[in-house]
């Protein structure tokens, strides 16, 4: 095979004479596969939204009979009553599902591969083939993972984190099968990952469009880089943990339990060392897409574009090395609690960083406060409420309070679902023009995001408070103690308003489906944006750009006092503008 | 003229190498840090339980496995040979060179199926000592442990997945190989056998760090 | 209720509780300023005819100012806490003097190994308890904490006393409870299905009661 190492362009507009399975089902074309990825991971929100209310029944109303529950077999919920092995799974899986199968592919499966050949001005990704098998890795993984529902013992029970030994030994758990599924399923989505961040590093590094230079690249872009470095070293230490996991339980390892030289602690630290950047992995990208939205419709470019790509590596190269911090109570050396409490309240510095600058590009803005405007400055109006929830946690001291209580799980909520998630609400409207070649409906985009911004506060506010009142994780039933009992009626609140919360998603999940089919047809560039992807068909043709495209300015010129508009795309050549020098390789630089 | 061995033309310029060889290295980065969970992992077991560990010689036989090790360097040696060749537009050293590196990357493997046979026979498995076993009859003597768990644990599961590593290795290789007899490799692109030769010196570089560290330490 | 801790009865409930407000107060200052900026920024700069966003790429000196108050804050927030961290846990930081015990947590018990009328923990005067911690007012006392099966978390919210219990490590605990009563025990680590009910109690006695208690225990 000779010379073109870029997947061809389709220079008149033909599609392939390709079957339906070959351009739909099997394809090989990085837009199909986002959308693949798409629907995949939607799926996954849904059953992790679902696993969550189902708990929250039990923490809201205990003992009570769950409405529906006469569906859920006698091992799981007998007269639709939760069993409290069942919940036990049923938090453990929650978690499951929203990092791995849901939030980790939407940002990263999802919107890695649609935006970054895009945006970057390149016919598809370095490695086609690869990035078809990236989602049919990820497919049947996600059908493994589904299985363990249906195992005897139950599926997996020992949290998302699966600290052993209560992981390594069905003894502790009554869960075997659940557990093996789930090791399983978690190290074959990892080799999805690892291959989509091969494909996404070889791509951004090698393909971008002459002109498209390292600091012209938007931050979506930096942003989807960085997090693939970080999938990149990140998930093989979580398959080799998990690998190690599964033999303890198989065939008779030691590694994790104390018979024999094991350490359990061993495991929390091949786990967060994994954990900590995967968390970093959960939020980049969102962070990434926020900064293009709210430049967008603030008609203003980036404040401070380079201080926002140091704090990105910043966040990076700390996140390494702040692992500890999940284990300060762990029975780990208490001098290394103080050298982790020291990472991570400088971790801190580089999130505020990002902070100011949303606001400085919204300051002196002319602001449009469309459906994604609203998801992304609520991105930043929550994403700081975590962060700052998380310096308690980081003050050591007082993290023996609230270490294992609701004040953790509210940090998450706050900056997982009130950060990652509001910013792929965003994202997923911004771009749904350009995907599927519609406008999603407005209306319905805005009560969507009023009443879920209502209901998300109601519902992981509270959460905050139950911790100060020392509320721990993962408890069945809080009534068995009596300090908590005062805390009831919170819990009740909270899980009528995640109900609500839930129920509002239907709204989200009706406006896509509906404008997929009814939606207001899209024209190339319906936001005004300086993004290349905007210069294309919506949705773009196979190949994407008939010529290639030539960059000659940064993605955030809006409001330029070059132009009348108050917008100036990347690729739109000025007089005056110079023509990329290094556009062909041949050796002179 | 494009050539399929230099970065992609009409490119901003990125790295100086073409797609496959960037995307190798990437790859490889990401089975540095698998290696290095498992490798990690056996270190702070060593240093957490020195008692669970036999002294070096007593469990595994070195001198078989020192002889592997030079195999699998030798291995090398053909795979640097048979790049080397396709690059002066030799084809039959090419075909010849890999012929030679698949079938001592096999013998490799082969050679460890026999010594992980021999430890099972003599009573070390992955969970530790077989009661009654020739091996379990020397625990608590002077470089046997009393109980051996963790070092079996972390011996088995660290060159079982370098040994897994090598097994993909020699398929690839041969695979290389079919297509370096059907002519598909030329003295201009030849990425194929750059590509698979960067994995075979890492899983050989992989292999000479374990050696050192679970034998010979 | 709300952001107020429940009232804490150790000696150093007081410092940590001083540090939580510490870092509500400065938290609470930059959320704030965070959250009024947005809205302010969102209704001020709100799109209307004719207007005209401000071109600019940003402000070193605003990255400077708005890099070096966080990283200040952080720093002052690290330096008041690490002198506490090592007081409460650090290996042999119980003071002089502390009744040992040992407690050791399994699927889903506490079970409580007291000195015994000597003193001394590993004599033949120790006696076990399950589920019941009891201690004397005013007294520091050090547990010597374990678990026989997976990992569960020694929780007494009262004390803010926390900590792991690993399989194969003995790690200690020392706190100084300041009233006497009863405060409940947590197990603030899943440990499996009965992880939910895996509570115990403390009870502090005055000293009188305590030895009463230890000697009526011991007569058994």
């Amino acid at each position: 095979m000779a010379t073109s190492a870029l997947p061809h362009a389709d220079a008149h507009g033909h599609e392939h004479d390709l079957s339906f399975i070959r351009k739909y089902i099997f394809s090989t074309d990085h837009k199909i596969i986002g959308i693949q990825f798409l629907l995949l991971s939607l799926i996954g929100l849904f059953i992790g939204g679902l696993l969550a209310i189902t708990l929250r029944w039990q923490l809201g109303f205990p003992g009570e009979a769950i409405p529906g529950g006469g569906i859920l077999p006698e091992t799981m919920a007998p007269g639709g009553i939760l069993l409290p092995e069942f919940y036990n799974s049923l938090v453990t899986m929650h978690g499951t599902f929203m990092v791995f199968f849901a939030i980790m592919p939407l940002l990263v499966g999802v919107f890695g591969n649609y935006l970054i050949p895009l945006k970057i001005g390149a016919p598809d990704m370095a490695f086609p083939r690869l990035n078809m098998w990236s989602f049919w890795i990820a497919l049947p993984a996600t059908v493994l993972m589904i299985s363990g529902f249906f195992m005897a013992g139950g599926h997996a029970a020992a949290g998302w984190t699966a600290y052993a030994p209560l992981s390594a030994n069905p003894e502790w758990t009554g869960v075997s099968g659940g557990q093996k599924v789930w090791l399983l399923s978690i190290a074959i989505l990892g080799m999805s990952s690892i291959l989509g961040a091969t494909n996404y590093i070889t791509t951004v590094v090698n393909l971008r469009a002459p002109g498209m230079t390292w600091f012209r690249l938007p931050l979506s872009i930096w942003a989807l880089f960085l997090t693939s470095i970080l999938v990149l070293l990140a998930i093989p230490i979580l398959s080799g943990a998990a690998i190690m996991l599964y033999f303890d339980q198989t065939i008779g390892t030691h590694f994790f339990d104390a018979l024999d030289g094991g350490q359990p602690l061993l495991w929390q630290h091949l786990f967060w060392y994994f954990g900590h950047p995967e968390v970093y992995i959960l939020i980049l990208p969102a962070m990434g897409f926020v900064s293009d939205i709210i430049s967008n419709n603030s008609r203003k470019p980036v404040f401070g574009y380079h201080s926002m790509i140091f704090a990105m590596l910043a966040i990076m190269g700390l996140g390494w090395i702040v692992w500890g911090h999940h284990m300060f109570q762990s029975g780990m050396n208490p001098a290394l609690g103080t050298t982790f409490m020291v990472s991570t309240l400088l971790i801190a510095v580089p999130s505020a960083i990002k902070t100011f600058n949303w606001m400085g590009t919204m300051w002196r803005g002319n602001i449009r406060l469309n459906v994604p405007m609203l998801n992304a400055v609520a991105f930043v109006a929550m994403f700081v409420i975590g962060g700052l929830s998380g310096v308690f946690m980081a003050v050591t001291p007082v993290d023996i309070y609230i270490h294992d209580t609701y004040f953790i799980v509210a940090h998450i909520h706050y900056v997982l679902f009130g950060g990652s998630l509001f910013a792929l609400f965003a994202a997923i409207t911004f771009w749904y023009p350009k995907m599927f070649g519609r406008m999603m409906n407005s209306m319905i985009g805005k009560v969507h995001f009023w009443l879920t911004f209502l209901f998300y506060n109601l519902t992981f506010w509270p959460m905050h408070n139950l911790g100060i009142g020392g509320h721990m994780r993962r408890i069945y039933d809080p009534s068995e103690y009596e300090f908590l009992q005062p805390l009831q009626g919170m819990n009740t609140f909270i899980t009528i308003s995640a109900i609500l919360l839930l129920t509002t998603q239907m709204l989200f999940a009706l406006n896509f489906i509906m404008s997929w089919f009814n939606g207001e047809k899209a024209s190339d560039n319906p936001w005004k944006d300086n993004g290349v992807e905007w210069t294309t068909p919506s949705p773009p043709p196979h190949g994407n750009f008939p010529t290639v495209p030539i960059v000659y300015r940064g993605p955030y010129e809006f409001s330029s006092p070059l132009v009348e508009e108050d917008f100036l795309p990347q690729t739109r050549k000025l007089e005056g503008d110079q023509e990329p020098g290094a556009a062909q390789n041949e050796g002179d630089r | 003229m494009t050539s399929a061995m230099a970065p992609p033309a009409n490119r901003e310029i990125g790295s100086d190498v073409y797609n496959e060889k960037l995307g190798m290295w990437v790859f490889l980065g990401s089975e540095v840090m698998f290696f290095t969970a498992l490798i990690g992992s056996y270190i702070i077991l060593r240093f957490a339980s020195p008692e669970a560990f036999a002294a070096p010689g007593n469990v595994l036989n070195i001198p078989v496995t020192a002889v592997n090790t030079f195999l699998l360097i030798c291995s090398s040696v053909t795979m640097v040979k048979a790049f080397a060749a396709v690059q002066d537009g030799d084809q039959r050293g090419l075909r010849m060179y890999l012929v030679a590196t698949c079938a001592i990357g096999a013998t490799f493997v082969g050679v460890q199926v026999f010594e992980y046979n021999q430890l099972v026979h003599h009573g070390f498995v992955p969970s530790g000592y077989v009661a009654a076993s020739e091996y379990a009859a020397q625990a608590g003597t002077p470089g046997w442990p009393e109980s051996v768990g963790v070092y079996s644990s972390s011996f088995y599961t660290m060159t079982g997945f370098h040994g897994f590593h090598v097994s993909m290795g020699v398929l690839c290789m041969s695979f290389v190989t079919w297509k370096a007899f059907r002519g598909k490799y030329t003295q201009t692109d030849h990425r194929g056998v750059e590509v698979i030769g960067l994995y075979w010196h890492f899983v050989d570089l992989v292999w000479i760090i374990l050696f050192t560290i679970v034998y010979l330490m | 209720m709300g952001w107020i801790l429940p009232e804490g009865f150790s000696t150093f409930a007081g410092d940590i509780d001083f540090l939580y407000y510490v870092v509500l107060v400065v938290t609470g200052i930059a959320f704030v300023i965070v959250e009024l900026g947005i809205v302010i920024f969102l209704f001020k700069y709100r799109h209307r005819p004719g207007q005209k966003a401000h071109y600019t790429h940003g402000n070193n000196t605003a990255e400077v100012i708005w890099t070096a108050i966080p990283a200040v804050t952080v720093v002052v927030l690290g330096l008041m806490s690490g002198g506490l961290w090592a007081e409460i846990k650090g290996h042999e930081s119980a003071p002089a003097g502390s009744i040992p015990y040992a407690v050791d947590g399994r699927q889903f018990e506490w079970n409580v190994t007291y000195a015994g009328l000597d003193g001394q923990l590993g004599t033949g005067d120790d006696f076990v308890v399950r589920n019941q911690l009891h201690v004397p007012v005013n007294q520091p006392v050090v547990l010597q904490l374990s678990a026989e099966d997976v990992i569960h978390s020694f929780f007494v919210p009262a004390f803010r006393v926390k900590q792991d219990a690993v399989p194969g490590m003995t790690i200690p605990v020392w706190f100084e409870a300041t009233q006497t009563g009863e405060y409940e025990i947590a197990c603030a680590e899943l440990c499996g299905l009965g992880h939910y009910r895996m509570r115990a109690m403390v009870t502090v006695h005055t000293a009188e009661d305590f030895q009463q208690w230890v000697a009526d225990q011991s007569a058994d």
